[in-house]
């Protein structure tokens, strides 16, 4: 390789990162710009009641279903598991921490950002490629306000009761293959379950990470539809970009959260 | 789809949230026997407090009747100072004994508390005057191989 | 990039502003509307320079302002009513019973009233273009701006446009500017035109003017040869060597 195409490789690399970096920097001041002219995503709350609407309702089915599966993997492995040390009693608490904690706004908010923010990134991107946006500009109206705000904080509302649903159904389901199928004691599933769970550390926590979660996977959805190329090309690139950057920001926030709620400060 | 039937699965979709944290917090978890009741406060001091931790319970007969709050370090006597958070329904006399015990074989401990007989009952802020610290699997099995090598010496003689 | 720009478009005429694609006549409606800053000298537009507006005056000059976007621009996600109702819904706290009314007449001025209840996606081009230009009329605009509105229009939709126009021009009293590439329709219907060509003007005049031009690009465009100013081949080596190199 010579001298110059190495050069060359490097400076693109060089490049491509401080685009990302420049990038971000966008995202966030168009993130702080929304949230300043959300007056009228509140103010008009039927936009946003509209945007809840399609963005959680329509994200019921997926959640539930998928929360239900779940569960019921979990009570599988989980006794497969536990009975080896005897331990099959522990079934609830193995399924109800798991989901709680950790399954319940993780994969909530994976399938949330699949369905409901590659839609998002869809819906804007479209308005962009055929000049909506730019015609509500025209018409003395923000289209930051009134379109962008309302779908951002949809999301947000919906995120943490989708996956209070997923982990309520994924318990359900546990129960289900726990105690109805493989005949774990109904009362020993609950009753070490509700000794196990706490309140305040573990659905309180998990609640704050789908909130987290929540606004992550909205506004990359709501910044990459309103960020898109205005072609179709350009809108499904978008909508791709959505899906895998949220669904790695989940991740990465899942760790660092994860870290600062479950594990410091152990006396 | 007019607003108002919007507006209807909305309020459902809401609901049904609101439903699910419910059943959670509830039948999930701890919520139904969150005592946010009145509690005095009183400290122990220990040897060795093994691997007892905030927020463990503290048990009588093996029942739950309070919770560690804080784990510190005395300097000056290189003990452990635990303080706990007692139900004021609860009294106990002043010679309690606090012990760390340890639910099952491998579980996690707790602070067990056995009554004394003495007729004035403890207060917020006394101290816990006897306490058996936490077994140490490692002083455990050195005891147990020293009782074993003195035994043979024993023998041997 | 534009350039030596100096055009003033006077109140209640229906302009043109005419050119080959990429000759920056959009460019040059973006700063009318105050979507682009010129960078040298100032756009007046309705009493304002627009340089020197925030976004409050921006919107403020904008709701004087209608815009016919080229493929209509219409919000797919509303009725038509509900579309031309748009304007009227975010800027006036109009009772209901009102918008209604002036909804009907819009739609009544471009012959569409009976497709209130319909949505975007079950219109024709034309029609569409005729509920995006009810839309732009909503607030009895000052001056109206089209982009390419000719484009992609069967024969009767054109006339159909053509005729709304300058009827909508006269009756509103406003100003009206089309950019446009469709020279013998929009010659027809425009009382002045500015031609362009690679970011400047190059001719201005009445429609007879600009018929009769001896300037031979507007020549090429308006009688529609081939080959001109503009050439037919787009630069490429020579002939022989292409084919030569081919065979060797």
């Amino acid at each position: 390789m010579s001298l110059t195409t190495l050069r060359a490789r490097i400076e693109r690399l060089g490049a491509g990162m401080s685009a990302h970096v420049w990038r971000i920097g966008f995202a966030s001041r168009f993130l702080g710009y929304m949230l300043l002219h959300s007056g009228t995503a509140l103010k008009r709350f039927h936009l946003t009641i509209a945007e809840i609407y399609f963005a959680g309702v329509l994200s019921l089915i997926i959640i539930l279903v998928s929360g239900l599966f779940v569960g019921m993997v979990l009570g599988l492995q989980g006794y497969e598991t536990l009975q080896r040390f005897g331990a099959s009693e522990s079934l609830g608490v193995l399924v109800a921490l798991s989901l709680v904690r950790e399954l319940g706004p993780v994969v909530a908010g994976l399938l949330f950002a699949s369905r409901a923010g590659s839609a998002i990134t869809a819906e804007i991107g479209l308005m962009k490629a055929t000049e909506q946006l730019s015609a509500m500009e025209m018409m003395a109206v923000d289209p930051v306000a009134r379109v962008v705000a309302p779908r951002f904080w949809g999301g947000v509302i919906s995120m943490p009761l989708l996956a209070a649903l997923f982990s309520a159904m994924g318990v359900f389901g546990g129960y289900l293959v726990g105690v109805q199928l493989i005949g774990v004691d109904a009362g020993a599933f609950w009753s070490q379950m509700q000794a196990a769970v706490d309140v305040r550390n573990d659905i309180m926590n998990g609640v704050i990470k789908s909130l987290v979660f929540g606004v992550a996977v909205t506004w990359i959805a709501v910044f990459e539809g309103y960020d898109a190329v205005p072609t179709a090309e350009g809108v499904s690139r978008a909508t791709t970009r959505t899906v895998v950057t949220s669904s790695l920001a989940i991740l990465a926030l899942d760790f660092v959260l994860t870290a600062l709620m479950f594990t410091g400060g152990e006396k | 789809m007019n607003r108002s039937t919007i507006d209807l699965w909305v309020g459902v979709f809401v609901v049904m949230g609101f439903v699910a944290l419910i059943f959670l917090a509830l039948r999930v978890g701890n919520l139904a026997s969150f005592n946010t009741g009145e509690t005095y406060r009183v400290e122990a001091k220990f040897g060795n407090i093994g691997g007892l931790k905030v927020r463990a319970p503290v048990k009588s007969a093996g029942v739950v009747v309070g919770r560690i709050v804080d784990v510190r370090f005395d300097n000056e006597s290189y003990e452990a100072v635990v303080l706990m958070d007692i139900e004021q329904a609860y009294q106990f006399p002043r010679d309690t004994t606090a012990k760390i015990l340890t639910s099952g074989i491998l579980g996690e401990q707790y602070l067990g508390l056995e009554a004394g007989g003495d007729a004035k009952m403890l207060a917020s802020g006394d101290r816990l005057r006897l306490t058996q610290s936490a077994v140490v699997l490692e002083n455990l099995i050195s005891q147990f191989l020293f009782n074993k090598a003195a035994e043979g010496k024993d023998a041997a003689e | 990039m534009l350039r030596d720009i100096d055009l003033a478009i006077e109140r209640g005429a229906v302009v043109g502003i005419m050119g080959q694609s990429g000759c920056g006549k959009t460019t040059l409606l973006r700063i009318i509307m105050g979507a682009l800053a010129p960078t040298r000298g100032e756009a007046i537009v309705l009493g304002h320079a627009t340089r020197s507006l925030e976004r409050d005056g921006l919107y403020a000059m904008r709701r004087k302002m209608g815009m016919l976007f080229q493929f209509g621009a219409l919000f797919t996600d509303m009725s038509v009513f509900e579309n031309v109702a748009f304007p009227m819904r975010e800027h006036g706290a109009l009772p209901e019973e009102l918008i209604h009314d002036l909804v009907m007449l819009k739609l009544q001025a471009v012959g569409l009233r009976g497709a209130a209840h319909l949505r975007p996606t079950e219109l024709s081009g034309g029609m569409a273009r005729r509920v995006a230009l009810a839309r732009s009329i909503a607030l009895d605009p000052q001056l109206i701006l089209y982009d390419e509105p000719f484009t992609g229009l069967d024969p009767i939709s054109f006339g159909v446009i053509v005729r709304l126009i300058r009827e909508l021009n006269d009756s509103l009293g406003a100003t009206s500017v089309i950019v446009t590439h469709d020279v013998q329709e929009a010659l027809g219907v425009v009382d002045y035109v500015y031609f362009m060509a690679a970011g400047r003007v190059i001719a201005k005049g009445t429609p007879d003017e600009i018929r009769a031009s001896p300037e031979p690009f507007v020549n090429q465009f308006v009688n529609g040869k081939p080959d001109g100013p503009v050439p037919f081949h787009y630069p490429a080596p020579d002939y022989r060597a292409d084919l030569e190199l081919a065979s060797a």
